[in-house]
């Protein structure tokens, strides 16, 4: 079985978010870049399949050479081989476009997205992917097993979880719950020795055009300064959510 | 050319969530000057569709489609986008909604574009302020497809009442097959849930273990609020994980938010800032969550939450 997980390379979450260039782009100055959590657990879940449906597990990315770290880490984590998209990920269309041009020349049975980036947050290329392929898709995945050429997943709803049986191939979109934040794995020396030997592969970009543009980004305004009130001031504070803040 | 939202129901009844996504599409309606239709399945009752807006209602009776399934639901969406001319589909922020949004755009080779923020800045080109970095920053984003679908944000834009023509109209679809089937869903029953909850009450390691989420329960009680967890708390199995809010559990976005002996992690925070109002209660006032707060209170969490329950009780 072919697995490919898609990499978002992605800042770390305690980074402070700031725009150049008239707030424009991003400022990755001083910042450090993460696999999107997300992604994460949707790797960690195709790790664990390598041995238990002896799959084979490839990992991609779109973006320049400096995501080529974040791809060493999966190598490290126990992805067989990785895939980079030269190209700067600017939408999620022009990237889902990317991704599926590289799956029409492989076969995967099985292509695992986070369910969104904590960047952008579109949550929309893991969806984009499975409608341009034509696969079925379930995404908020808290659960997969494969037998026999099919997918029993579990997703994540509104107050409770449902049950969903599919013929592969097809898209998940995985996040916390398919494995637990404790099972992630931390590449210990040898994986990371070994993940010098295996093939990280530079494919060139087909630039495919986009279908959104971030035209400017701007940030929330100041927050005021909190209300606080004393313990024995209970009765005032729900006044103030009442007829204030009109919440209650 | 027309709107056309998708309204999610419940026991055949359209649900409340899905009242501000008609509004946000009648405004828009409106400002473009075309119809708004909705789309619903296995709905029975239709005045909330006529009451928020939609000038057409189109109700796909089913007996297969009683579940969701986002593969059939998007391809007869896209049957109606093709037929009747479609140019903008507006959908919410559920789990349903998004995984519909993602799917939809697919299969019409399109795009999506989620966590809107307000009524389109302008038509032409088509621009909108959406959030992005977990609510850290707006993105005013221009959308060039010819359709175009997008995820309104909850408690974003409202619900107003402003009444639409609501006349039903037939629709005869024929996407019905499907390689993917929901076999089950697994709902807590009169519980409610942290999506459609206008209040959340949360609490953290503060509450020292789970033998103490009574007085948590009882004041979601009496505020009709669901409750939620932080991280370390459902980690360490306190509390299940479907009640862990944050960047990699749920996104909150209530009207009021309450946190009870939670810190406020940078993780945490990404995930319910978009609530409009948060009170923290916190006997640490060095707590970064202070600092995210609109209300709080310095004090014992053990004291504090009975009396607030006691006042709640006798103000009824």
């Amino acid at each position: 079985m072919n697995i490919l997980v898609c990499i978002s390379n992605v800042p770390d979450t305690t980074s402070k978010i700031n725009f150049t260039d008239n707030n424009t782009k991003f400022d990755k100055n001083g910042v450090q870049f993460i696999i999107n959590p997300n992604d994460e657990f949707g790797l960690t879940k195709a790790v664990w399949m390598k041995e238990s449906n002896n799959a084979s597990v490839t990992v991609l990315t779109v973006g320049d050479q400096s995501s080529e770290a974040i791809l060493r880490k999966c190598l490290a984590i126990g992805a067989d081989k990785a895939i980079r998209i030269d190209s700067f990920p600017e939408d999620g269309f022009s990237v889902a476009k990317e991704i599926e041009d590289h799956c029409k020349t492989q076969q995967y049975d099985i292509i695992i997205c986070g369910r969104e980036s904590i960047d952008y947050n579109g949550g929309v290329v893991p969806g984009l992917l499975a409608g341009f392929l034509d696969y079925n898709f379930v995404t908020n995945c808290v659960g997969l097993d494969v037998e026999s050429g099919k997918a029993k997943c579990s997703r994540e709803i509104s107050g409770g979880v449902e049950i969903i049986e599919c013929e592969l191939p097809m898209v998940i979109g995985s996040q916390k719950g398919l494995v637990e934040e404790s099972d992630l794995i931390i590449p210990n020396m040898r994986g990371i020795m070994m993940a010098r030997q295996k093939s990280l592969e530079v494919v060139s970009s087909k630039k495919i055009s986009t279908k959104t543009l971030d035209k400017n980004f701007s940030k929330p305004d100041e927050k005021s300064e909190v209300k606080l009130f004393k313990p024995e001031e209970l009765d005032k504070l729900i006044d103030h959510l009442k007829n204030e803040a009109k919440v209650l | 050319m027309a709107i056309l939202v998708y309204t999610e129901s419940e026991k055949n009844e359209i649900k409340k969530s899905s009242f501000e996504t008609i509004s946000f599409g009648r405004a828009l309606a409106d400002k473009m000057n075309i119809d708004l239709i909705c789309i619903c399945f296995n709905c029975s009752s239709f005045e909330h569709l006529k009451q928020y807006g939609a000038d057409e209602i189109v109700n796909i009776e089913d007996q297969n489609l009683e579940k969701f399934n986002s593969k059939l639901y998007s391809s007869i969406i896209k049957e109606l986008i093709e037929s009747l001319g479609i140019s903008v589909v507006i959908l919410g922020s559920t789990p349903d909604s998004k995984y519909l949004g993602a799917h939809l755009s697919g299969i019409t080779n399109t795009t999506y574009t989620s966590n809107i923020v307000g009524l389109p800045e302008s038509i032409n080109p088509f621009t909108v302020k959406r959030s992005c970095f977990s609510n850290k920053a707006f993105s005013l984003t221009e959308i060039n497809s010819e359709v175009k679908i997008l995820g309104i944000s909850s408690n974003s834009f409202g619900i107003i009442e402003k009444p639409g023509r609501g006349n039903l109209k037939e629709f005869d679809i024929t996407s019905k097959n499907s390689t993917l089937q929901v076999i089950n869903t697994e709902k807590q029953t009169g519980k409610i849930t942290i999506e459609d909850a206008d209040i959340v009450v949360s609490a953290g390691r503060g509450l020292k273990g789970p033998e103490n989420w009574g007085m948590i329960e009882e004041l979601a009680d009496v505020l009709g609020a669901a409750t939620a967890c932080s991280k370390p708390v459902s980690d360490m199995g306190w509390r299940p994980h479907s009640e862990h809010v944050g960047q990699t559990g749920k996104p909150v976005a209530s009207n009021l938010y309450i946190a009870i002996g939670i810190s406020g992690a940078i993780q945490h925070l990404a995930g319910i800032n978009s609530s409009k109002i948060k009170l923290v209660i916190n006997n640490d006032p060095e707590a970064p969550f202070f600092k995210a707060a609109d209300y709080g209170i310095v004090g014992d969490a053990f004291e504090i939450v009975p009396q607030l329950i006691n006042i709640l009780n006798s103000s009824k």
